[in-house]
């Protein structure tokens, strides 16, 4: 019963309100069917699948609160699960940072986030398209270990102020690296969808078997400050981390590197190379998300970081009521404007540079600066005068986003990748700071 | 739950709608009353299991076994004066693994009636023979006669599940209270308890029945400082255990002191948490204005605590077997210790490093009867003055190293994951000869020592590493001279481990935990406890990691 329809859904959350005698219920329905296959040493070594629905209910007495879950839906759980909740928000102290539930909300258009090609997926295409993967990178005497996992779903909400929402996804991964037999050399894809209709496991398996081939006889570099393009792959965790840390109650409190010396924070302030602009939109076409938040607040088209000033802080509904601050909650996915230039074209204009295929093990170092420690992966090569000249040996980096995107050279065409849309970054003195022997 | 659970407390906020992103806290937010109720019975989970490992061999699976898994979880959240969260979670279902056509399969449930194992085991048959048309290598597992029915549980005094949830918000809520009394600007606690009931029945005539323990109290302490912006944290120096809630009665037997001079204290099957607090208050402070490292060469003094950390990166994941052969390319990685390296006897470490691998040690996080494949457990060396001499492994991998046994290091996270090789206690051996920690900063002329994990990272094949600690002092000429800041250590594995000149003895031996080593993918947790002495590495590079944006 995974995947239910906005109408089956509400059924169930209306059946689960009716049951209520709290001040106020909300209940939210979260359903997905996903399977998935791995292979290493170009055979399939693990597969597995899962489908589940789970029901939460809130119950609330005035600002006591309970939580109860259950994945049962005949009438005598349902009355369960919000009994269970309503004996546990009896019980509860009350909360010095309640909220009441939202009432009736405005979402926007529901993007085209569910394709049914994604979650009409069955084990034997997961099965083909890994053995098909295997059979190249066998043909070309190579080792590949992939992993491919695909999900549909859907989320439900509805609460006794009125508060209704509903909206289905579908989503692919790909991952693939693919190694020479000698293991000197190593190379990877990565890929992810809403519709299957985009996926091309050849074409990926491709990329990673040629930077694995190209990446043997690796040189040593002297570690130091380099200009890099980083592939998108390589951008992606980098800048994730840095958009996981524009809290603003964080940056109020004074421990966040948007916290400014002698209270407040830095919204407003020029931090970033122009260029730089980030911005999330749940009704972007590449990268369709959900159009409200977990706890129904709506997810509008947000810019974050606009021509390198900090625009806005997302926030707690209760730390924006409290700080009179906008009322945004943290985004699913983020968006980084870019150009028209491939990766490849930001090769050809590059004189001297490396060029970074992804980063590796990537742990905060200093919050008070972003400084992020990790290492290069799978694919690392000097560039001179436009072209790839020969493979270097991996590097480690301690470097903070923010710093990079003072150094920005260029931003290329932005990818999706993990729910966002990433450009690949030409950045100046990216700090290397030791040399690695791993392939 | 009673009213008696939420009497007096002041200021609290249970109940929010989600749960933090612990892996493995999986389940259904439940009544903390449903945590202290007895699972199924022994006799319906053999009879239950029965039917899954019948299914499965009527379908054509040459090899099955049944996990069917109680796992209990409960985390209590506070910051400052107020608890954000309390949560009890259940799940309750059972994983089904198989062998058919020479390949792996398989699958589960949160059916648990013999229909419903019986529909699960035949999924799994299924896609084994679906996989089975790309396989190239046959699955071969190590020979294992059946136990019979057995039983194993952990020793522990309190089930921390019976303690009053009130007590345990009392515990965290004074905790905090210390912090702020003491000048601290924020402070947040935390203690996870969980409970693993599992019961493991295979095709080879296994039926065993294992009761599981474990316990994880934390907080970190922020002190700020508004005029120059400036913000430093100071973690816990607790460690997660395969205890019960006597970990959090201190004894001071337990207590260990770093050397004079550093005012830290570490702690071996107890935890005063009062008193952590109160350092780490201290010393948060101090980290405000404590001296910004020179970088470069210098001997470092690690306490258990960090140190653990370091073995679990540097000598626990690159020495598993899975890594070594290439399953784990694709995420985890791959290992320079390969069995051709192996092979040329080039030392891992200085002779004085000896490294155990086990999942016997009493309060370990690792420590099981029998492992997820129904292996009895063991322990076993795995670097004997200084040289690799062993991997870890389980069954399907022991005839690609030429042994015919596993070590007993299968473990899934939970019962809807399939179970596969992890990590078993790893731990460094203490010195033979008497030394305590003054006595080996004594010798130091130019060093660091470092109390506590911090920052963490290290390549795929486990070569390159970077660490950073929760405190740092300065030892010059023998002594400690004051407190340090923006310190990390980069080293290379083998460069560091020969580097190694000397190991405290018994009496400074504790355990260090991980209580969320992930691994596989999809991704699962494990937790898993390493055991040192105070160590000394001579001539490590230290990088100094302050930034101006």
């Amino acid at each position: 019963m995974a995947i239910l329809s906005q109408t089956e859904a509400q059924d169930i959350l209306k059946k689960v309100l009716s049951f209520s005698t709290a001040d106020e219920c909300e209940a939210t329905l979260n359903g997905s069917i996903s399977g998935n296959v791995r292979s290493a040493r170009n055979t399939i070594s693990t597969a597995g699948t899962a489908d589940n629905v789970s029901l939460g209910v809130q119950s609330r007495f005035g600002k006591r609160s309970g939580v109860a879950t259950c994945n049962e839906f005949d009438e005598a759980s349902l009355r369960r699960c919000v009994q269970r909740a309503e004996e546990i928000a009896k019980l509860a102290p009350e909360s010095p940072e309640y909220v009441p539930f939202l009432g009736p909300q405005k979402y926007l258009a529901s993007p085209v986030a569910f394709a049914q090609r994604t979650a009409d997926i069955t084990p034997d295409y997961r099965a083909q398209q890994i053995g098909a993967s295997m059979a190249l990178c066998e043909a070309r005497k190579l080792s590949s270990a992939a992993f491919f996992n695909d999900s549909a779903g859907f989320v439900a909400k509805r609460n006794s102020k009125g508060l209704e929402a509903y909206q289905r996804l579908t989503n692919l991964d790909f991952t693939i690296t693919v190694r020479t037999a000698d293991g000197l050399g190593s190379g990877y894809a990565i890929a992810n969808y809403t519709d299957l209709a985009k996926f091309d496991a050849a074409r990926l398996t491709r990329v990673a078997a040629d930077k694995a081939a190209s990446s043997v006889k690796a040189k040593a570099l002297e570690p130091g400050k380099y200009t890099v393009i980083l592939e998108p792959a390589a951008a992606v965790d980098l800048l994730s981390n840095m958009m996981r840390s524009m809290d603003a109650r964080n940056a109020d409190e004074g421990r966040s590197f948007l916290s400014k010396k002698g209270g407040g924070n830095r919204k407003g302030d020029k931090l970033f190379d122009e260029r730089v602009t980030i911005y999330s939109d749940p009704t972007n076409a590449e990268v369709p998300d959900l159009t409200f938040a977990g706890d129904g607040r709506p997810q509008q088209k947000t810019t974050w970081i606009d021509k390198g000033v900090v625009k806005n802080l997302y926030t707690s509904q209760f730390w924006a009521q409290k700080a009179g601050i906008p009322d945004l909650p943290p985004p699913g996915g983020w968006i980084m404007e870019g150009g028209s230039q491939s990766t490849a074209d930001l090769i050809k204009g590059t004189a001297k540079g490396i060029l970074v295929t992804r980063l590796w093990y990537i742990r905060a170092v200093d919050p008070q600066t972003l400084l992020y420690t990790g290492l290069t992966r799978d694919g690392t090569f000097y560039i001179e005068n436009g072209q790839i000249k020969f493979p270097v040996k991996n590097f480690r980096f301690n470097e903070s986003p923010v710093i990079m995107l003072n150094n920005l050279e260029a931003v290329g065409k932005p990818v999706r990748l993990g729910g966002n849309l990433v450009p690949p970054l030409k950045i100046r003195d990216f700090t290397f700071t030791s040399l690695s022997d791993a392939v | 739950m009673k009213r008696r659970d939420f009497v007096g407390l002041s200021g609290l906020a249970a109940g929010a709608l989600f749960i933090p992103t612990i892996p493995g806290f999986a389940g259904n937010l439940v009544d903390p009353a449903r945590l202290l109720e007895p699972g199924v019975d022994v006799a319906i989970k053999k009879r239950l299991a029965d039917a899954g490992l019948n299914a499965a061999k009527a379908a054509g699976a040459t090899y099955a076994d049944v996990r069917i898994g109680r796992y209990l979880n409960q985390g209590v959240f506070t910051r400052e004066k107020q608890v954000q969260n309390i949560a009890s979670t259940e799940s309750y279902g059972v994983g089904i693994r198989v062998i058919a056509n020479g390949t792996w399969g398989f699958a589960a449930t949160n059916s648990v009636t013999e229909a419903g194992i019986a529909k699960a085991a035949q999924l799994a048959v299924q896609i084994a023979k679906a996989n089975s048309k790309v396989q190239k290598e046959q699955v071969k597992l190590a020979p294992l006669k059946g136990h019979g029915e057995v039983a194993w549980k952990a020793p522990i005094q309190q089930n921390a599940f019976e303690v009053p949830i009130k007590d345990k918000v009392d515990l965290l809520l004074s905790v905090n209270a210390k912090a702020l009394d003491l000048g601290a600007s924020f402070v947040n606690s935390v203690l996870f308890q969980v409970n693993e009931q599992k019961y493991f029945a295979s095709t080879d005539g296994s039926y065993i029945d294992q009761d599981i323990h474990r316990i994880y109290p934390t907080f970190g302490v922020t002190a700020i400082d508004r005029a120059s912006g400036k913000f430093r944290t100071r973690q816990s120096l607790s460690s997660p255990m395969g205890l019960g809630y006597e970990y959090l009665s201190p004894k001071a037997a337990d207590k260990i002191a770093g050397p004079a001079g550093s005012d830290v204290v570490g702690y071996k099957n107890s935890y005063d948490m009062l008193e952590d607090v109160a350092s780490a208050t201290k010393q948060v402070k101090q980290k405000l204005t404590a001296k910004s490292v020179t970088p470069g060469k210098y001997d470092l003094v690690l306490d258990p605590h960090h140190l653990g950390l370091t073995i679990h990166e540097s000598v626990g994941h690159p020495l598993e077997l899975d890594r070594v052969l290439g399953y784990e390319a694709n995420y985890a990685g791959t290992s320079f210790a390969t069995l051709e390296w192996k092979a040329k006897n080039i030392p891992y470490g200085s002779k004085i490093v000896n490294i155990v691998a086990d999942k016997l040690q009493p309060g370990s996080l690792g420590a099981v009867g029998y492992d997820d494949e129904g292996v009895k457990t063991k322990q076993w060396d795995l670097i004997k003055e200084g040289t690799l001499v062993d991997y870890q492994k389980i069954r399907d991998q022991a005839h690609m190293v030429g042994q015919n046994e596993s070590d007993g290091c299968c473990y899934s996270q939970s019962w809807q994951d399939v179970q596969f090789q992890r990590m078993p206690n790893v731990s460094l051996q203490p010195g033979k000869a008497k030394l305590s920690v003054d006595e080996m900063v004594k010798n130091v002329d130019k060093g660091i020592y470092i109390a506590g994990n911090g920052s963490f990272s290290i390549d795929q094949q486990r070569y390159n590493f970077q660490f950073g600690g929760q405190v740092f002092y300065a030892i010059e000429k023998g002594q400690i001279t004051g407190m340090l800041e923006d310190v990390a250590y980069q080293a290379n594995t083998q460069e560091f481990w020969n580097s190694c000149a000397a190991v405290c003895d018994a009496s400074d031996y504790r355990l260090f935990g991980a209580f969320n080593d992930g691994k596989g993918q999809p991704s699962q947790s494990s937790a898993v406890s390493h055991g040192s002495a105070t160590t000394r590495f001579n001539g490590v590079n230290v990088i100094n990691t302050a930034r101006k944006i």
